[in-house]
């Protein structure tokens, strides 16, 4: 109910932007740039994690007590958090373990979980989304409500709880997937077929019909072309999104277990902390922060893109 | 009207025995065992027996779905042995963790939550529908980048995050606040809004640049309207066209969201209070679920889809009364 | 040319001298939308700025009210309200100047409304603004002006809020507001275009009472050279953002100066112009039976009402013959072309095509009759896939029949030459064309097969009127050379009248007549028939 007002982009722009002229608007405009260069910086350093682990010469389980003090409750030694030429984003507290190793985990979950979120997303809501819009009144009927349902549906309450109980043994960054994917999928699914539904009645696709063009056809040829490129840019949305998601689900002790690290799973340790050591919320907190503007930025510049006429989340352009 | 409020009412019914009934297909399709959890690792066999039976466990889940419905409707008796306890309808059944009905769980924490909700709620509005007015009126100049500069900013920031820094600055570095503490208005209105300072910001942020941006692009639509051109073609005041014609076709979906965003904060502001370890009914969820508590969880999730519902109505049948041309269907 | 002529009576209410609107364009490039143009507007006389879309003659008119400001357009000329000059004054002055002693109508009555408060309590606010009268005699005058543009029951009705207004209600009710202040002077930018021939007729004639009444002049923008002629005294062409002609109406439109007003008027259809060859009858390609289709209205339960929008309807359409259908909005017109090439299905009724039954042939069944069955769309702009480009999108019905790739696409550029398109530009994409382009590509779609029946709807009237006419040439060379055989469906009486050999017209659902045109032209039987073509304007 409030997902399309927000976020939904609108009717598929009359002249459609073509590859060259994507890219170009694309790179003219500085804050989608430095969006992408922060997120490419990001994805490449979650890539190569264990290379650079490596030549920090530490890795994310070791403990290190030595470094703390045990007089002030295992704060660790040192200021900033105890960042050295070692540590160089210092270690945690009470175990010692090393920041940056811990960081560079999470990273590795922040992304894989969004991005296989994104896929279960697209394939439920496209698949939901194309079968209502294309499919006859009863099918749009059913499915529809399904959307509605999946809309207006409190899913935190349900991911929390069907995370709670599936057995530690189950891989969780698949279960998250699978588990925000399940959830999340209603707004996809009402773009597609808001968008099938209006392409439908245009001309063009009654003079398809007109030429005897089989339903198959029509679908491939007159309407998933229009459905596109406002799903590329709901997609890229979904992308930040998704990474709120799994911090948040992390944060309240029902994502990532430890020993795996994770951005939310940090903060909620460091809720106790933010006093004795600020860097120990810092690090995560605007790594977080850092990577969701990044992707939000870059998924706004793609829409501004591909239709100028789009609202734009930063806008005063026009 | 009537006609429609049956129809809403049938249609929410369904809705939440949908929700309930997919609450007991993820706890029963799944291995777990409440019996164990109500009792503690160290029961017996005989013991575990006992309490699954009390708890109607012994029974087919088909059977235990439907006393819980019969529950909520006409109330129902739990025997243990001997002693037969009644519990009135509505009945949401007693919590596995410490035998407490669950609607009293429930209502000890609703005012919490009513307290962070109302409050964030009204910043938020403030904030979100000044910022938005304003940046639309300087569209494109200073005032309407900083503003959605910020925007981006804190709709970026969950809530977690914006929300620790908050505490850092204000609690960490400033010590101008203490670290929240839920005290109840009943008991002292000063300290109650002062430890829901932090909270009420905290949520108000994230919701702001929303409401902002629903209240910007909402505002330059309406501007860019035909009527709007007629008015300023018939010499009416700007700020009369702004301020009488033009806010009113901007707020009218900023309201409709409103209603239904206070249904969903109601339940659903978990980050927040677990991070200021406010009482809520988000909190509650949080452990409740981490228990597998799975009447508690049951009831929370009727009471929040209860809650989104309604809102959702009234926000439909305000949504009618604002603007005529809406018929409701 | 720029003549300059002096108002009769001397006094002038509207002067307008160089009159320069520019738009800012990519980069230093400007778009002249208005340049140099000058005109004056007598006390009481009524001016007509006519042009094709694009002319400057809107832009213009905002000009007028300095409704330019605070946008993007740098105005620059003097538009001299009696001493003042809109353009130099400071932006309190020409806002009390607007509605008070230069008052504007719109095109859309739809939209220029606003939808949220009563129509009585928008008029009173304008009012109030420019008198600071009180609410009670504000409304008062409310009621007194809706009543005074013959809204019935307005002490009522002032009370309605606008979408409970029918179109012409509306701009009856944006003419009231206009009279609220009794300006000198009304701008009426398209006021007429929105609205259908009838209720155009009466609006223009509440002008001309209004005017006669009050005194008030008339700025009349309108692409209808036959609204001008009906309704102003003196009259401005103008093209490209220049003024190509000015003087009276009858000089004007009798005996122009310009080439360019020859042009324009040539391309007008006229109920008396030269009509088609009369031709041998041929046997029935197409017969419809009792053909009816009913929609059921949205909401409401079980007790849904129905809405009949075309209710049992009878035809033959003749080989090789073009049959006209027209009729007003909400008339079925439409709703029957789409039943005719079986876009929508009938509720009742039967449709023999080439003496097969096709009502109820299932969508397999009715692939091999397609290749006879083509139609055209109104809208050009919607007609083609933005995503596809104009070679693909014509080679694409044969491609669906079976056509191999490559002599498809030879075909389709063979097409576009026929239709007046440059064939190399077949890899191009529709939005690099003009709307008379894209209505060129869409019947070039519907030729690819060589179909027997061509169905048209409304094919020109989202086009100029030159280009209307190209158009219209265009479909009846095709049509000696393919063969064809065309249902042409349109409001415009007098475009009909050019185009057919018989016209059947069409009233709420329903066939009141259908006679060869000339008879019903010269002689129409039905009452509804008459009313319709007395409402027709024709230039001079």
């Amino acid at each position: 109910m409030t997902a399309e007002l927000i976020t939904e982009a609108g009717a598929a722009p009359e002249a459609p932007a073509h590859g060259r002229q994507v890219r170009r608007r694309l790179y003219a405009d500085r804050m989608a740039m430095a969006g992408l260069v922060v997120a490419v910086l990001m994805l490449v350093a979650a890539l190569i994690a264990p290379l650079l682990i490596h030549l920090e010469g530490q890795d994310a389980t070791a403990y290190h007590p030595e470094l703390l003090d045990s007089a002030r409750g295992g704060v660790p030694r040192g200021s900033f958090g105890g960042a050295s030429g070692a540590h160089w984003l210092g270690v945690e507290p009470t175990t010692g373990r090393d920041l940056f190793a811990r960081a560079l985990g999470g990273a590795r979950i922040s992304f894989l979980v969004a991005f296989g979120t994104l896929i279960v997303q697209i394939l439920l809501g496209v698949g939901v989304g194309l079968a209502a819009g294309l499919g006859g009144k009863v099918a749009d009927a059913f499915l529809g409500r399904l959307i509605d349902l999946a809309i207006s549906f409190p899913q935190l309450i349900f991911a929390i709880a069907l995370l709670a109980i599936v057995p530690g043994t189950f891989p969780r960054p698949l279960l998250l997937m699978m588990v925000i994917g399940l959830f999340g999928w209603g707004g996809t699914a009402r773009l597609v077929r808001g968008q099938v539904l209006s392409l439908k009645t245009r001309d063009y696709v009654s003079a398809a019909r007109l030429s005897g063009a089989s339903r198959a056809r029509i679908a491939v040829y007159e309407i998933l072309p229009g459905v596109s490129a406002p799903l590329v840019t709901y997609a890229a949305l979904l992308l930040p999104s998704n990474m709120i998601s799994e911090a948040g689900l992390s944060f309240l002790g029902v994502g990532v277990r430890p020993p795996a690290s994770s951005w939310g799973q940090m903060l909620s340790t460091a809720t106790t902390w933010f006093q004795a050591d600020p860097t120990y919320v810092l690090v995560p907190g605007l790594l977080l922060l850092l990577n969701v503007l990044a992707f939000t930025l870059l998924a706004d510049g793609l829409r501004t893109a591909l239709d100028p006429k789009a609202p734009s989340l930063r806008g005063g352009r026009r | 009207m009537t006609r429609y409020l049956l129809r809403r009412f049938a249609s929410t019914v369904v809705l939440l025995v949908v929700m309930v009934a997919f609450v007991y297909v993820i706890f029963y399709a799944l291995p777990s065992d409440p019996a164990v959890l109500v009792c503690g690792k160290g029961c017996g066999g005989g013991q575990l027996a006992a309490i699954d039976h009390k708890l109607g466990l012994d029974q087919p889940e088909y059977l235990q779905f439907w006393h819980f419905l019969e529950g909520i409707f006409v109330g129902r008796d739990y025997s243990s042995g001997p002693d037969v306890s009644h519990c009135a309808a509505p009945c949401l059944g007693f919590s596995f963790q410490n035998d407490q009905p669950v609607l009293s769980l429930i209502g000890q924490r609703l005012p919490v939550s009513l307290s962070l909700t109302f409050g964030a709620m009204v910043l938020w509005l403030l904030i979100g529908v000044s910022a938005g007015v304003l940046s639309a009126l300087r569209a494109g100049r200073f005032t309407d980048r900083v503003v959605t500069a910020v925007s981006v900013l804190a709709f970026g920031a969950p809530i977690f995050v914006s929300g620790l820094l908050l505490l850092m600055l204000f609690c960490g570095y400033l010590h101008w606040l203490d670290f929240p503490v839920y005290v109840p208005f009943t008991e002292d209105p000063a300290a109650w809004a002062k430890n829901l300072l932090l909270p009420w910001f905290t949520l108000a942020i994230a919701q702001s640049a929303i409401y902002a941006r629903l209240t910007r692009s909402g505002m330059l639509e309406t501007l860019s309207e035909d009527h709007i051109r007629t008015l300023r073609a018939y010499g009416l005041r700007e700020r009369r066209v702004v301020g009488r014609h033009a806010l009113r076709g901007t707020l009218t979906p900023v309201i409709t969201i409103t209603a239904y965003d206070f249904g969903y904060v109601l339940v659903g502001a978990m980050l927040t209070e677990t991070l200021f370890g406010l009482p809520g009914l988000g909190q509650l969820i949080v452990q409740s679920s981490n228990n597998v508590d799975i009447p508690v969880v049951a009831g929370l999730t009727l009471v929040a889809g209860a809650a989104i519902v309604v809102a959702n109505t009234a926000a439909d049948l305000l949504y009618a009364v604002i603007d005529r041309r809406v018929v409701l269907a | 040319m720029s003549e300059r002529v002096m108002s009769t009576d001397g006094r002038r209410v509207l002067s307008v001298r160089d009159l320069t609107v520019e738009f800012p364009g990519d980069g230093d490039t400007a778009l002249r939308a208005v340049d140099g143009v000058s005109f004056d507007l007598a006390a009481g006389g009524a001016l007509g700025i006519v042009g094709e879309s694009g002319s400057g003659k809107s832009t213009t008119a905002l000009a007028l009210l300095g409704l330019h400001r605070h946008s993007s357009a740098r105005v620059s000329g003097e538009i001299l309200l009696g001493e003042d000059d809109v353009n130099a004054l400071d932006d309190e002055s020409v806002r009390r100047l607007r509605g008070r002693r230069i008052a504007m109508i719109f095109q859309d009555p739809m939209s220029a409304l606003d939808p949220y408060y009563r129509i009585g309590d928008q008029i009173s606010e304008v009012y109030r603004t420019h008198t600071g009268a009180g609410r009670r005699a504000a409304w008062a005058k409310a009621v007194q002006v809706l009543d005074r543009v013959g809204i019935p029951d307005a002490a009522r009705r002032a009370r309605a809020r606008p979408h409970e207004f029918s179109g012409g209600m509306r701009q009856r009710a944006l003419i009231a507001m206009a009279l609220a202040c009794e300006p000198q002077i009304l701008v009426a930018d398209e006021p007429t275009s929105a609205l259908d021939v009838t209720v155009q007729a009466q609006i223009l004639d509440l002008i001309d009472e209004l005017r006669t009444e009050t005194g008030m002049a008339l700025l009349l923008v309108t692409h209808d050279l036959g609204v001008v002629s009906r309704s102003v005294e003196r009259v401005l062409v103008m093209r490209d953002g220049r003024a190509v002609e000015q003087g009276p109406v009858g000089e004007v439109l009798k005996a122009p100066a310009e080439p360019y007003t020859r042009a324009l008027l040539d391309a007008v259809p006229r109920l008396d112009g030269p009509g088609r060859e009369p031709r041998a009858p041929g046997e029935p390609l197409l017969t419809v039976t009792g053909l009816t289709r009913e929609f059921r209205q949205p909401g409401g339960g079980l007790r849904r009402e129905v809405l009949r929008a075309v209710g049992d309807v009878s035809l033959d359409v003749r080989r090789g013959e073009t049959l006209g259908v027209v009729g007003e909005s909400g008339s079925g017109k439409t709703t029957l072309a789409r039943m005719i090439v079986r876009l929508l299905e009938p509720t009742h009724g039967s449709i023999v095509f080439a003496g097969q039954d096709i009502t109820r042939l299932p969508e397999r069944g009715m692939r091999a009759v397609r290749r006879d069955l083509q139609m055209v769309f109104q809208d050009p702009v919607s007609s083609l896939n933005p995503r596809r480009t104009v070679g693909d999108s014509i080679a694409d019905p044969l491609r669906v029949q079976g056509t191999g790739d490559r002599e498809a696409l030879r075909t389709a550029r063979d097409l576009m030459e026929r239709v007046g398109l440059d064939a190399s530009r077949h890899d191009r994409y529709p939005h690099e064309f003009s709307g008379g382009q894209r209505q060129r590509m869409g019947i070039a779609r519907a030729l690819s097969l060589r179909p027997k029946l061509l169905v048209c709807d409304e094919p020109v009237s989202a086009l100029d009127v030159s280009t209307q006419a190209q158009i219209l040439e265009l479909l009846g060379d095709l049509q000696e050379e393919y063969d064809l055989t065309i249902v042409f469906v349109s409001h415009d009486l007098a475009v009909v009248r050019q185009v057919s050999d018989r016209v059947a017209v069409m009233h709420d659902g329903e066939l009141v007549e259908l006679a060869d045109a000339a008879d019903l032209y010269a002689s129409p039987r039905h009452e509804y028939t008459r009313t319709l073509l007395a409402a027709v304007l024709a230039p001079v």
